[in-house]
């Protein structure tokens, strides 16, 4: 099954939801025009299609494979790499100062979609590579910067994140490997788990950047500092020398992503693995925090290219299967399972759940973009307060609902989903570490009520509701869509008012709350976007712009989303206010 | 050596061709349009004759409407040096085409023409032979290898009976077929970089060439769709059908 990037949709979505001309004109940026990025989108949706999407299913069938104590990518993985940064897709948004494209995240993100939608297994790599050079770039001095950087951003090299121990993973004050100071370095010890291309063989050098304790430093997420461990330790005049002493002990067997190497590393078996301090000591977690924010909203746009990629290939095998006959005919030629009114609605839920998606995870990126480069500091201000509040639901209801539509894309299929030469199961499994890797949704729902909600009192949620106010969807002549949307901003609101209450009186309600109020946000955003969705397309259709059944489709996808959708925000209101002392009411030996 | 490439912006090889409802030709607004694909080829093998060292410099010429700058730009960052666009709002056909080509040539004067050896969307395969003969120029046509030997191109053709080899003298035009290259993706830096090539556009009313279309289309239409075949019973039936109803035999 291929692949072919939704140019338009990305395109209106870039335009029309995310003012895509106003980011190219901000300071910094003003090098990239809508022309430009419309060019830039083309020629990433020709790489992710004839390159990176036929590798996929070699990738998931093949794997990544640990022989002779070396990880072995799948055939085909080393000549695309190859391409993609000999491409100059590696830096795409990264500084140009260290050779990147200072391109927008906003068009950086369109793009990572394509990439994630094609190959996501192929795609973590430039993405841990990037996140990598982000926490170098942030806190690293300029003698690491300029020894690492540049071959990082070229994709000489590739980098990696090393949080996870066995005892740490959502909770990292519990990280155990220790650092030694030696000189103008540390050695370190310990064993690091779930790294995602923490060896493989694309590269010369792998750049693993890891979370450690120094002695005596204090407990718990505290005495966390952040460390740049080379794979071959780098000589001074910047060639590649000795092997550090990290190894890759194994690799996991996982359910998805099976092209992507899971490694195992091992630190300090021999005489201590040399790794650098970035930044200062202690304030490793402090830095990841700063990251944070990107890293969990790339996620999120996996869930969203995951369901795209179902979603095309749900849609291409109901045009194709021919089962059963139109209702109310007894006679005459069958037809394919697209003309059945419940294989629409699957279609249906997928495409306008897709749409509402993309249009958050850009307006995220868009925010972004305004709240580094913006020329006015209560603009940057406002634009980061979005980002924050936006970023928990980007990650949690993108990568929630994308496991629901790539399961959905299964159904679609029948009996030929189940079975995997079909590859609709891939996407099923390959979404499936989205809503876990990043801070599993339980870890976002847990951001989202109690840092970005109860932590200002409620301030940048209003702010937000406030935002979502001001529009009226009516004028896109949607039926019932205004009745609708007005009743989901009073639930959230409402579920809010509560959650902010509640807090006082009893700390484990708003926790027991905060899986269905992060989805409730997700569903009211996604019917604000919807509702700016179809109300530009009405303003092109009425100004007889551009491709008038795009624009009538984006109106009927607004919809069916407002009315199998947006209508359930009163259901996750009620299980919210009403439900959340049922959540602890047995107890433990109950269960 | 200088090398002219011209290249024509049709509706892209993926898009589903729609003939208009008023049946005046294909429907085009609102459809992704793309380089023809062998007019790609014939840049990329421009540019590899760059990068071996047998040009000095690539350019590009597209006619039509303003937007087939966004092509020339493609060119550009693929790899060609600059480009020219004739504007106009008229549809030209390929003897109008050559002319308005020949008339560049005699201003740019390059050694070589590459271009693709017909546009998806006419399939006319003629623009490159009229253009020869209006120079006086050798052709080789449907080429699927190039090499220069002094002074002369060694080309391979591709021919009905199988691979046909020429020697032509310079200057030449050169028509590409299928097998000629794979044409390279285009790098993220030089589609930033293409922005700022130069692209020259000129009215194509101010060159003072006829123009005029010589070909008058009547309609377009789709094809007829095949109908389902039928089973027969027995020999004879056959037979009769082919005799009677198909009236082959």
């Amino acid at each position: 099954m291929t692949y072919s990037a939704p140019l338009q949709d990305m395109e209106f979505v870039l335009n029309e939801l995310c003012d895509l001309e106003g980011v190219c004109s901000l300071p910094g940026l003003q090098e990239t025009t809508p022309d430009l990025a419309s060019a830039v989108l083309e020629e990433a949706a020709k790489i992710a299609s004839e390159v990176l999407a036929p590798l996929n299913r070699q990738g998931d069938t093949q794997g990544a494979k640990h022989l002779d104590g070396k990880v072995v990518t799948p055939d085909g993985w080393k000549e695309a790499y190859r391409e993609f940064i000999e491409g100059g897709w590696n830096s795409i948004s990264f500084s140009e100062k260290y050779g990147g494209q200072s391109l927008p995240y906003l068009v950086a993100t369109a793009v990572q979609e394509m990439w994630h939608a094609s190959n996501m297994s192929f795609a973590l790599c430039p993405m841990l590579t990037q996140t990598a050079m982000e926490a170098l770039l942030m806190h690293g001095s300029d003698a690491l910067k300029q020894t690492y950087l540049p071959k990082m951003v070229s994709g000489e090299w590739t980098g990696t994140m090393n949080l996870t121990e066995s005892q740490a993973g959502s909770d990292l004050s519990a990280v155990r490997t220790q650092a030694e100071p030696n000189g103008d370095h540390y050695r370190l010890y310990g064993q690091k788990i779930f790294i995602t291309y923490g060896d493989h063989d694309l590269t010369e050098n792998i750049i693993h950047m890891v979370l450690a304790r120094t002695p005596n430093a204090p407990e718990g997420v505290r005495g966390i500092s952040l460390f740049l461990v080379p794979k071959l330790l780098v000589n001074t005049d910047g060639s590649v020398g000795e092997p550090n002493d990290v190894r890759c002990v194994s690799i996991e067997h996982k359910l998805g992503i099976h092209g992507s190497p899971t490694c195992v590393l091992a630190y300090g078996d021999k005489e201590g693995a040399v790794g650098y301090l970035v930044g200062e000591e202690n304030q490793g977690l402090v830095y990841m925090f700063v990251m944070m924010n990107l890293a969990r909203h790339a996620v999120g746009v996996e869930g969203l290219a995951i369901a795209e990629r179902a979603y095309q290939q749900a849609a291409s095998f109901a045009k194709e299967r021919v089962q059963g006959r139109p209702i109310g005919t007894k006679s005459g030629d069958r037809v394919s399972i697209i003309h059945h009114a419940d294989v629409r609605r699957m279609l249906m839920t997928m495409r306008c759940k897709v749409e509402a998606m993309r249009s958050l995870a850009y307006l995220w990126a868009g925010a972004f973009d305004k709240s580094t480069h913006h020329p006015d500091e209560d603009e940057r201000l406002r634009q980061q307060q979005i980002v924050e509040l936006l970023t928990p639901i980007v990650k949690g209801w993108c990568t929630e609902t994308g496991n629901q539509l790539a399961s959905l894309g299964v159904q679609v299929h029948g009996g030929m989903g189940f079975i995997e030469e079909t590859g609709a199961a891939q996407h099923f499994r390959d979404a499936r570490i989205t809503t876990i890797y990043e801070g599993t949704t339980g870890i976002q729902a847990g951001d989202l009520v109690g840092r970005k909600l109860l932590r200002d009192g409620g301030a940048a949620a209003v702010m937000m509701l406030e935002t979502m106010r001001k529009i009226e969807p009516s004028m896109a002549d949607i039926k019932e869509f205004d009745k609708i949307y007005k009743q989901s901003l009073d639930d959230l609101e409402q579920a809010t008012q509560w959650l902010l209450k509640a807090a006082m009186e009893d700390p484990q309600l708003p926790a027991a709350a905060s899986y269905y109020y992060l989805e409730l946000w997700g569903v009211v955003v996604g019917g604000w976007l919807m509702a700016k969705s179809a109300l530009a397309a009405q303003k092109k259709k009425s100004a007889g712009e551009g491709d008038k059944a795009f624009y009538d489709n984006k109106i009927k996808t607004a919809s069916y989303y407002a009315a199998h959708v947006l209508s359930g925000t009163t259901g996750l209101r009620h299980t919210i206010i009403e439900g959340s002392d049922d959540v602890m009411a047995l107890q433990v030996e109950d269960f | 050596m200088k090398i002219l490439v011209p290249i024509k912006r049709v509706v892209d090889y993926n898009v589903k061709v729609r003939v208009k409802s008023d049946q005046t030709g294909v429907e085009t607004a609102n459809v992704k349009m793309s380089m023809n694909p062998f007019d790609e080829i014939a840049v990329e093998e421009a540019i590899r004759l760059q990068e071996a060292g047998t040009a000095e410099e690539i350019v590009i010429v597209s006619i039509g409407i303003k937007q087939c700058q966004e092509t020339i730009r493609t060119a550009l960052a693929m790899g060609a040096d600059r480009g020219i666009l004739v504007e106009t709002e008229e549809e030209v056909q390929p003897l109008a085409v050559a002319k308005i080509l020949k008339h560049l040539v005699e201003k740019e004067s390059p050694q070589l023409v590459i271009t693709g050896k017909q546009a998806i969307d006419d399939d006319n395969n003629q623009t490159g032979q009229l253009l020869a003969a209006l120079l006086g120029w050798s052709q080789g046509t449907f080429a699927s290898k190039l090499e220069f030997t002094d002074d002369r191109l060694k080309l391979t053709r591709e021919v009905d009976g199988g691979l046909e080899t020429v020697s032509l003298s310079l200057p030449s035009v050169v028509t590409t077929d299928l097998r000629l290259n794979e044409p390279r993706f285009v790098k993220l830096p030089n589609i930033m970089k293409a922005k700022k090539k130069q692209l020259d556009i000129i009215p194509m009313d101010s060159l003072g060439l006829d123009t005029t279309s010589r070909v008058k289309i009547l309609k377009v239409e789709d094809p007829p769709q095949r109908e389902a075949g039928i089973k027969v019973d027995s020999v004879e039936e056959l037979i009769d059908k082919l005799k009677n109803e198909a009236k082959v035999i």
